[in-house]
């Protein structure tokens, strides 16, 4: 339908990235067009590449090599003589490649399903249709924890889980009869890195999808009142389908921070208990490349991890994209640039 | 459907945004709110959607208070200056909306939408989205959603506003025609007189938040009660000056300076009372004639049919309608004859009328 709209306009060319240049009036006109658009895009090209594409392609060179502290120095690298499949054979081998993907699948889903997506929007919706200064107080109350540094707000997590009687959260379960008093991040690790995540998480979905809902103008909330609806059903026929547009982007935001954030559970669990109980993949990578525990950090290896957490990455966003159906959600360009 | 207003009030804190409202609309009536902008208008509205609620009086559908009613229970269809529709719904999901909230089945649901939107002149427009709509057209399936369910009440807020003034024109009567024909009760709330005018049975006129008068247009027109009404009600604005009102060998004269006025004499004998008053006179009961009150023509807006001529007497501003073939000009001496079987007296410290209260 819009196409053919823009079609009647008569062969103006218009700014759009998706379709640029339908019945051009001139080669001259063309030109100038496209050279607008790009004008407009480059400051946004040159980030993206700075600080993506760039990075991602030594990246993936240095996945292909063999770079570890115990060569360091000596060995190249960057020479594609050097240049190898072999980390990802490797990673294929592992003996625990599916409790670390399955470990990482679990803990993104979840969290995201429970906290990042799923109480941001609720704790949105409950907030912006309850007194106004109560919501406003409640939410700043969700943004505490992002507030205050990892360090101590891990600390504090790890008091309120310690073993009895020193643990916050032992002293009331043995007041109760329950439980064995051990340490809660050793009998219940993903429970707490799943709560301790999700806290600092939800606070963003909390900030967008509220602003988004108090943005959608009142009269239609009254409209759907009007027409019989009742509360839930406004939020599911008319809120909702009018914030898509944020929760996609806080979905796909979120998925992929949550892929790849670690720190909070390196600083929690470490990965543990045991042998890689809470161990995800990005602290897996961190682990192998970074990490100094083991004596020998392997660049290569850990680098061809992190690859494969990028290409996990953009095919989620993409699914999103294609759920969330996109390209319907991109609106004409406002303005035709002539 | 009836509906009584009593002593409705709205208030956030200190702010008064509906002030005792009392009034009743009958059965298939179609009342206007008419006032300025802020006055209380859509607050009042609202109230009886069911969107706000009261802080003070009742809201009665056919004697039945519904104040606690919430609104989807209260069987009213509304229309907005913003239209509203959502603009994730086509057409035809629009229109269907309240139908498929009241879980009628698909089929019944796909026919009662497509004869309103035939009789809204829209049926083809079912699988557009608002967007691809013009102004008029999404305010047909605006109409065209409020009517579906088959409502009791109607409840307009400003739905022309945001029109042009010749489709503003023709809605005006396709809305007035439509009302009649399905004599559903209506409330129409509007800043512009002339449409208050035009399509209301009666009309609540408005100012800061409380009702200043209730009655039909004509009534408004010829026996306003108090300065304010005669002041917005009438297009152009009624022409106002201090006067003082005398009675000399049994005639009564309105007098000026520079003005001297016979008045008619069961109008005059309200007046003379106090003395000092605010005359209210019409510009269509002014003209331009030889031998009669001088005056200048200060400025002159050609309004197609008519000039709107101002004419200053010393101080004083009379608009007067003129005939554009008398040729007037600015700066030009004149005379003007003044008709005064409709004058109006105020009280100038009340501002309520002399003569209808
Ligand atoms: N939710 C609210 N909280 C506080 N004040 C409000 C609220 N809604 C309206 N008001 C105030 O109440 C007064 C009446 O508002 P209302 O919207 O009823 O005016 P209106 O007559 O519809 O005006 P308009 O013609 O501009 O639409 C205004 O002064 C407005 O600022
Ligand atoms: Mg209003």
């Amino acid at each position: 339908m819009s196409v053919s709209n823009r079609r009647e306009r008569g062969g103006v060319p218009s700014l759009s990235l998706r379709e640029p240049f339908e019945q051009p009036s001139s080669i001259g006109a063309w030109l100038h067009s496209r050279r607008a658009a790009w004008a407009f895009m480059s400051p946004a090209v040159l980030l993206i590449t700075l600080f993506f594409f760039i990075p991602v392609i030594v990246l993936l060179v240095l996945s292909l090599s063999d770079l570890k502290s115990a060569n360091f120095g000596t060995f190249q690298w960057w020479l594609p003589t050097n240049w190898s499949l072999d980390n990802y054979s490797k990673i294929i081998g592992d003996r625990f490649i599916s409790k670390f993907l399955g470990n990482t699948l679990f803990y993104v889903l979840t969290t995201l399903a429970i906290f990042n997506f799923g109480s941001a929007l609720l704790i949105a919706l409950i907030t912006t249709h309850i007194n106004r200064r109560a919501g406003f107080f409640f939410r700043l109350l969700w943004l505490l924890p992002r507030l205050t540094p990892s360090v101590v707000y891990i600390l504090m997590w790890r008091r309120i889980a310690a073993r009895a009687p020193h643990g916050i959260l032992n002293q009331f379960l043995t007041l109760a009869g329950l439980g064995g008093g051990d340490n809660l991040l050793q009998t219940m690790p993903w429970v707490f890195v799943i709560i301790v995540n999700g806290l600092i998480g939800a606070s963003f979905g909390l900030v967008i999808f509220t602003s988004a809902i108090e943005a959608i103008p009142r009269d239609y909330l009254t409209a759907s009142k009007v027409d019989g609806a009742s509360t839930l059903q406004t939020i599911r026929h008319v809120i909702v389908p009018m914030i898509r547009w944020p929760i996609l982007f806080v979905l796909t935001f979120q998925t992929l921070s949550l892929l790849t954030s670690f720190e909070q559970i390196l600083l929690l669990t470490g990965g543990g208990p045991g042998l890689f109980r809470t161990e995800v993949w990005a602290l897996r990578a961190y682990h192998l490349a970074l990490s100094t525990e083991s004596g020998n950090t392997q660049w290569g290896y850990g680098a061809a991890w992190a690859v494969i957490l990028v290409i996990i990455g953009v095919a989620a966003a993409t699914i999103y994209m294609r759920v969330f159906k996109f390209d319907e959600l991109v609106e004409e360009p406002k303005i035709d640039l002539i | 459907m009836k509906v009584e207003l009593e002593n409705l009030t709205k208030r956030w804190g200190k702010f008064v945004g509906a002030d005792g409202i009392n009034l009743a609309i009958g059965d298939g009536e179609f009342v206007a709110f008419l006032g300025p902008s802020g006055c209380g208008k859509t607050t009042t509205l609202l109230m009886v959607a069911g969107i706000y609620k009261p802080s003070e009086g009742t809201i009665r559908f056919d004697g039945k208070v519904v104040n606690t009613v919430s609104p989807k229970d209260r069987n009213i269809g509304m229309v907005f200056q913003s239209y509203a529709l959502y603009p994730h719904m086509t057409v035809y999901q629009n229109i269907s909306y309240p139908l498929k909230l009241r879980k009628m089945p698909k089929r019944e649901r796909r026919e009662r939408a497509q004869d309103v939107a035939d009789m809204m002149g829209i049926g083809d427009l079912m699988d557009r989205k608002p967007a691809m709509l013009s102004g008029g057209q999404q305010q047909r399936v605006a109409l065209g959603r409020s009517l579906v369910k088959e409502p009791q009440l109607l409840l307009f807020d400003e739905p022309l506003s945001n029109l042009d003034a010749r489709l503003r024109l023709s809605m005006r009567g396709e809305i007035k025609r439509l009302q009649m024909e399905l004599g559903i009760t209506s409330i129409y709330v509007t800043h512009d007189q002339v449409e208050a005018m035009t399509m209301a049975d009666r009309i609540a006129v408005m100012k800061d938040g409380k009702l200043e008068a209730y009655a039909k247009p004509d009534e408004l027109y010829d026996r306003p009660r108090t300065l304010f009404v005669a002041g917005f009600v009438g297009n152009p604005p009624m022409n106002f000056l201090k006067v003082e009102v005398t009675r000399e060998d049994g005639e009564y004269r309105a007098r000026a300076e520079g003005i001297d006025l016979l008045v008619p004499a069961e109008r005059g004998e309200k007046a003379v009372i106090k003395g000092e008053v605010i005359m209210g006179i019409r510009p269509e009961d002014v003209s331009i004639a030889d031998g009669g009150t001088q005056g200048e023509i200060y400025v002159v807006e050609p309004l197609g049919r008519d000039d709107l001529v101002d004419v200053r007497i010393g101080d004083i501003e009379i608009h007067v309608l003129a005939n554009p073939t008398l040729g007037t000009k600015m700066g030009e001496r004149t005379s003007l004859k003044f008709d005064t079987k409709e004058v109006q007296f105020f009280d100038p410290e009340t501002e309520q009328s002399l003569i209808w209260n």
